[in-house]
C-alpha cells in the first residue's frame, strides 16, 4: 500500500519532469475533453435527472409532519444534490466511465509495446499520454458536475409536479430559500479533486500493466475501485476540512 | 557502429545477460540470433535504452548511450527507429497519421507539405501508397510490419532496430519483409539490428551474425561461414532445421559458397 502510493507519486512527478511541446499537449487535451467530457454528457444526465426524481419523492414521503411547509422539500432537494449527489455520484459514474476506459486505453497500449514505441521516439509518454488525460479530466468533471445540478434540481421539479406531492410554486420557493453560493464552489472544488483522482489512480494502473489482455481487464476493474474508494475518502476529508 | 560493452542485466536474481560484448557495424544487416528465452529481447532493450543494463555501456558511433546526459540520449534516440514484434502500430491514428507520427513530433522544424511527402515516399517505399487511409485494426500482419517500417525509418534514422520482424508470417512474407529490410539498410547506409530466430532470414540477410546463447556471445561471422562454424550449440541451432540440412548437402555438393544455396534450391530438393 504505502510502496504503491510511493510508486503513484513518483508516476505523477515523472509526468512533469520531462514535457512535450505545449502545442501538441493542448491537442491532445482538447482530444481527449471530447472523449472524456462530451461522450459522458449523456449517462450523467440520465442519472443525475433521476436522482433528482427520486431524492424529491421520498423526501416527500417521508415529510408527513403538516406543520412543515412542502416548500421544504425542494429546499432539501437542492441542499442535498447540489452538495452532496451532484458532484459524488456524478464521479463514481465517471470513475466507472472514465477511469474504466483510460485504464484499459493505457494497458493496451502498453502491452502493444505502443508505449514503448513513444519511449524509442524519444517521447515522455507518461507526459504525452497520461497529463492531457488527468487535464482533461479536471477541466470536464466541474462542467458535468454543473450539468448534473442543474438536471438533478430539474428532475425533482418535475417528479414533484407529476406526482402531485407539492406544487410547482412550492418547490421553486425552497428552492431559492436560504441558497449559499459557498455551497456551488464546494461542490466543484470536490469534482477537480475527484476528477484528479479518477483520471490519475486509472492512468496509473493502466500505465504499468503488464502481461496481456486478462491482465488489463484487471487493471480497469482495479481502477474504477480503486478510484471509488478513492472518492468516497476524499469527500470525508473535504467536507471536514472545507465545511 | 553500435559497440556492446560487458553488458549484463537480470531479474531478481535470475541472470539473463551475462556480460555481452559485440559491435553491429554500419550498413550492414546485423542480426542478433539465439533459441528463445537467451535474452534476444533484453538485449535489444537494453540498446534502444527501455532497460537499463546493471552492468557495461552501449555506444552509438564514439557517444556513450548508457548513463549519459539526458539530451544526448534524446539525441541519440532521435536517430532511432525501430520495429516492434507486434508491430505496435498507434491503433488511434490512420496508417498515414503512424508515419507522420515521429515526424511532427521530432522534426518541429518541418512544415506541413514535407512531412506529408515524406510520409507519401515512406509508404511508397515500403509498397503501401494506398493503404494511408485505412486504420491499423483494418490491416494484415504484413502490412502492419510494412508500415511499422515506413515508421521507423520516417525520420531518416541512422540506427534501426526490428524484433523478429517476421514472426507471426507465412515464408513468403517474411522473406518479402526481410528483403526490405536489406534493401533499406544498403541503400541509406544505416546499421540494422534484426533479432531473429529464423534460418531463412540468416541465409537471406545475415550480412553480420552474433549468436546468443543462455546470455552469452557464442559466435560471431557472416552468413557465408554460419555453416561451417565450429561451435556445437550453434550447430546445433542452425542444423534443427532439415531445410538448412538441405541446403548445407547442396552447398557441399556444389562446393559453392552459401550464396550459391538460396532458400529457393533448398525448396527445391
Ligand atoms: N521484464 C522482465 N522481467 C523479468 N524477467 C524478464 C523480463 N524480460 C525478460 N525476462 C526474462 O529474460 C529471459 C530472456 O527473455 P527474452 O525476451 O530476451 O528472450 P528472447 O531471446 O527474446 O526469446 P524469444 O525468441 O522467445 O523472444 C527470459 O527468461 C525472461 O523470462
Ligand atoms: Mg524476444
Amino acid at each position: 500500500m504505502v510502496k504503491s502510493f510511493g510508486e503513484f507519486l513518483l508516476f505523477i512527478q515523472s509526468m512533469l519532469f520531462r514535457k512535450e511541446r505545449f502545442s501538441v499537449l493542448w491537442n491532445r487535451t482538447v482530444d481527449e475533453c471530447i472523449i472524456i467530457g462530451v461522450n459522458s454528457i449523456f449517462i450523467v444526465a440520465i442519472v443525475s435527472a433521476f436522482i433528482g426524481a427520486v431524492t424529491c419523492v421520498q423526501i416527500a414521503y417521508n415529510l408527513t409532519n403538516p406543520l412543515i411547509p412542502k416548500s421544504t422539500i425542494g429546499y432539501m432537494v437542492r441542499e442535498m444534490t447540489i452538495l452532496e449527489l451532484a458532484p459524488t455520484i456524478t464521479s463514481i459514474v465517471l470513475a466507472g466511465k472514465v477511469g474504466s476506459s483510460i485504464a484499459g486505453g493505457l494497458g493496451t497500449m502498453r502491452i502493444t509495446e505502443q508505449v514503448s514505441a513513444l519511449e524509442v521516439m524519444g517521447i515522455n509518454s507518461a507526459s504525452y499520454l497520461v497529463l492531457p488525460r488527468i487535464v482533461a479530466a479536471m477541466l470536464m468533471f466541474p462542467l458535468l458536475v454543473i450539468l448534473a445540478m442543474s438536471l438533478s434540481i430539474i428532475g425533482g421539479y418535475l417528479a414533484g409536479s407529476l406526482t402531485g406531492a407539492l406544487s410547482a410554486q412550492e418547490y421553486v420557493e425552497g428552492i431559492r430559500t436560504d441558497f449559499i453560493p459557498y455551497n456551488i464552489v464546494f461542490a466543484l472544488i470536490k469534482s477537480v479533486v475527484f476528477a484528479f483522482l479518477v483520471s490519475a489512480i486509472a492512468a496509473f494502473k493502466g500505465f504499468f500493466t503488464s502481461g496481456g489482455a486478462l491482465e488489463v481487464g484487471a487493471a480497469s476493474t482495479d481502477a474504477v475501485n480503486n478510484s471509488i474508494i478513492a472518492i468516497l475518502v476524499a469527500d470525508f476529508a473535504l467536507a471536514a476540512i472545507l465545511l | 557502429m553500435i559497440e556492446v560493452h560487458n553488458v549484463q542485466k537480470s531479474f531478481d536474481g535470475n541472470q539473463v545477460l551475462r556480460g555481452i560484448n559485440c559491435t553491429f557495424e554500419t550498413g550492414k544487416c546485423n542480426l542478433l540470433l539465439g533459441g528463445s528465452g537467451t535474452g534476444k529481447s533484453v538485449l535489444l532493450q537494453c540498446i534502444v535504452g527501455l532497460m537499463k543494463p546493471d552492468i557495461g555501456s552501449i555506444t552509438f558511433d564514439g557517444t556513450v548511450f548508457t548513463n549519459n546526459k539526458v539530451d544526448i540520449k534524446q539525441e541519440i534516440r532521435r536517430k532511432i527507429g525501430m520495429l516492434f514484434q507486434g508491430s505496435a502500430l498507434f491503433d488511434s491514428m490512420t496508417v498515414a497519421e503512424n508515419v507522420e507520427f515521429p515526424l511532427k513530433m521530432l522534426m518541429t522544424e518541418m512544415s506541413r507539405e514535407e512531412r506529408l511527402d515524406r510520409v507519401e515516399f515512406c509508404l511508397k517505399r515500403v509498397g503501401l501508397e494506398n493503404a494511408g487511409t485505412k486504420m491499423p485494426s483494418e490491416i494484415s500482419g504484413g502490412m502492419k510490419k510494412r508500415v511499422g517500417i515506413a515508421r521507423a525509418i520516417a525520420p531518416n534514422c541512422t540506427y534501426l532496430f526490428c524484433d523478429e520482424p517476421n514472426s507471426g508470417l507465412d515464408p513468403l512474407t517474411s522473406i518479402k519483409i526481410d528483403e526490405l529490410i536489406h534493401e533499406i539498410t544498403h541503400e541509406y547506409g544505416i546499421t540494422t539490428v534484426v533479432v531473429t530466430h529464423d534460418m531463412n532470414s540468416v541465409i537471406e540477410i545475415g550480412d553480420h551474425i552474433i549468436f546468443l546463447y543462455k546470455g552469452q556471445k557464442l559466435w560471431d561471422g557472416n552468413k557465408d561461414e554460419i555453416l561451417n562454424a565450429k561451435v556445437p550449440e550453434l550447430k546445433e541451432f542452425i542444423f534443427s532445421s532439415s531445410l538448412v540440412r538441405a541446403a548445407k548437402k547442396v552447398d557441399d555438393e556444389t562446393h559453392g559458397g552459401l550464396a550459391a544455396a538460396t532458400t529457393d534450391e533448398a525448396i527445391n530438393i
